[in-house]
């Protein structure tokens, strides 16, 4: 998931009869699944807990750039480079079209952004891990964007109307993204060097994991979820969603003839799904907090690109202040 | 950004339709806007013509009005085909 124990400030539901009669006007609009837009009465929780998960989810995007950008000079071919250039700016496209759900609410971009600068808001632990080899760029579009679809293919139903029409975009244009990733992992199995070959199943044992933390933690140890099942932010628990992830991904797994680091993982005929082993979420809450692999250089590269940036965006304004004197002259 | 001014896109996808809403841009002028809608919302063709708007010059209904916009017509079924009855040997009219 490409947002994390997202806060809804909420500590018990309420009842119905408990909720003033515009609160239990929006909860029943809710109930029956009529979309909630920027102009209707929506509770203060409910505004904020979405402006946290939105925004959190378009600095994801914009954040889960920089692993990708990593290899653009150092794509294999053309063709190749191509691919991942469409593809990092579709992530650019993505936080764009989420930041302008966001400001729906009243939220302001700037103050937004500066927040994930300055470490207050948070972007998915998965881009706090390195892209160290060339079948990473393959790992992360099969495993990372297959868990975002998984998660964001739910979203579509979000109550949020703007919300939910940026899911809509967002998940037309992804599966392109977890095609082109697993494509660049079965052409190296299938025609690839021994090293190769090697350098997938490193790429997948280093991901695996991550991977599966993106869906954040348990149920029981997600005390946010609840409230925004309620008021259907959220659709689907955080386990439920991981579940579907490693059901649908170990077949490809297996036709791409690798394995994952769980000696754990086995399918179970009783149930119906993969049983796995558990996570180590010593590592999950340490990325979360900012202790990953790369959380300093991720944040550093975002501000110093703001900074660097802030002449262009001086140029712009005088541009456009200068063509209005001008036109005001012709007239 | 804040200097930057918010503007709705709306976009046609193929002709003959209308265009429709799809999302917003920042653009510190009018041909700014128009190439950034461009690049955000037609990366794969998905129009044939593109308008911007200011956000600020659009004046929306409120919800709290919807009962005086729209309820009038509620009660108004002889506006619709399907209130006028007519025998089957007419045929299709």
């Amino acid at each position: 998931m490409y947002a994390q124990m997202v806060d809804t400030g909420t500590k018990r539901l309420k009842t119905l009869e408990e909720m003033s009669p515009e609160e239990r006007d929006f909860q029943e609009k809710i109930d029956a699944e009529t979309k909630i837009e920027p102009k209707n009465w929506m509770p203060d929780a409910y505004r904020k807990t979405l402006v946290r998960q939105i925004s959190q989810h378009a600095h994801s995007e914009i954040v889960g750039m920089l692993p990708e950008g990593n290899w653009v000079t150092r794509a294999p071919t053309l063709k190749r480079k191509l691919q991942l250039m469409a593809k990092i700016q579709d992530e650019a496209g993505h936080g764009l079209y989420l930041y302008s759900a966001m400001e729906t609410l009243g939220a302001d971009r700037d103050e937004e952004v500066q927040k994930l600068h300055d470490g207050r808001a948070k972007y998915s632990s998965i881009f706090n891990y390195p892209t160290l080899n060339w079948a990473d760029m393959g790992a992360v579009g099969w495993l990372v964007d297959g868990a975002a679809i998984v998660n964001q293919v739910v979203l579509q139903r979000t109550s949020y109307g703007p919300y939910s029409r940026a899911m809509v975009r967002i998940c037309k244009e992804e599966s392109f993204h977890q095609r082109q990733g697993y494509q660049i992992l079965l052409d190296m199995m299938r025609e690839g060097t021994q090293e190769q070959k090697d350098m997938v199943q490193d790429a997948i044992n280093r991901l695996w994991w991550p991977a599966l933390m993106m869906f954040g933690p348990h149920d029981d140890e997600s005390p946010n979820s609840q409230q925004s099942m309620v008021w259907k932010i959220k659709r689907k628990s955080n386990d439920e969603l991981r579940q579907m992830f490693i059901d649908q991904t170990i077949p490809q797994l297996e036709f791409l003839g690798c394995t994952v680091p769980d000696p754990d993982l086995k399918w179970n005929e009783e149930r119906g799904h993969y049983d796995f082993g558990e996570i180590n979420w010593k590592e999950f809450y340490d990325v979360l907090k900012g202790n990953g692999p790369c959380n300093h250089e991720r944040i550093s590269t975002r501000r110093k690109a703001i900074d660097e940036g802030a002449w262009v965006r001086e140029a712009a304004v005088a541009y456009a202040a200068k063509q209005k004197q001008r036109a005001a002259k012709a007239a | 950004m804040s200097e930057w001014v918010l503007y709705e896109v709306f976009v046609r996808s193929k002709h003959g339709l209308n265009h429709k809403h799809v999302g917003s841009v920042h653009a510190a002028d009018n041909e700014m806007a128009m190439e950034n809608a461009r690049e955000l919302y037609t990366r794969r063709s998905e129009g044939v013509s593109i308008w911007v708007v200011p956000s600020a010059t659009i004046t929306a209904s409120a919800s709290d009005e919807k009962e005086a916009l729209f309820d009038p017509s509620e009660d108004k079924v002889y506006r619709h085909a399907s209130f006028y009855k007519l025998p089957d040997e007419v045929g299709h009219m």
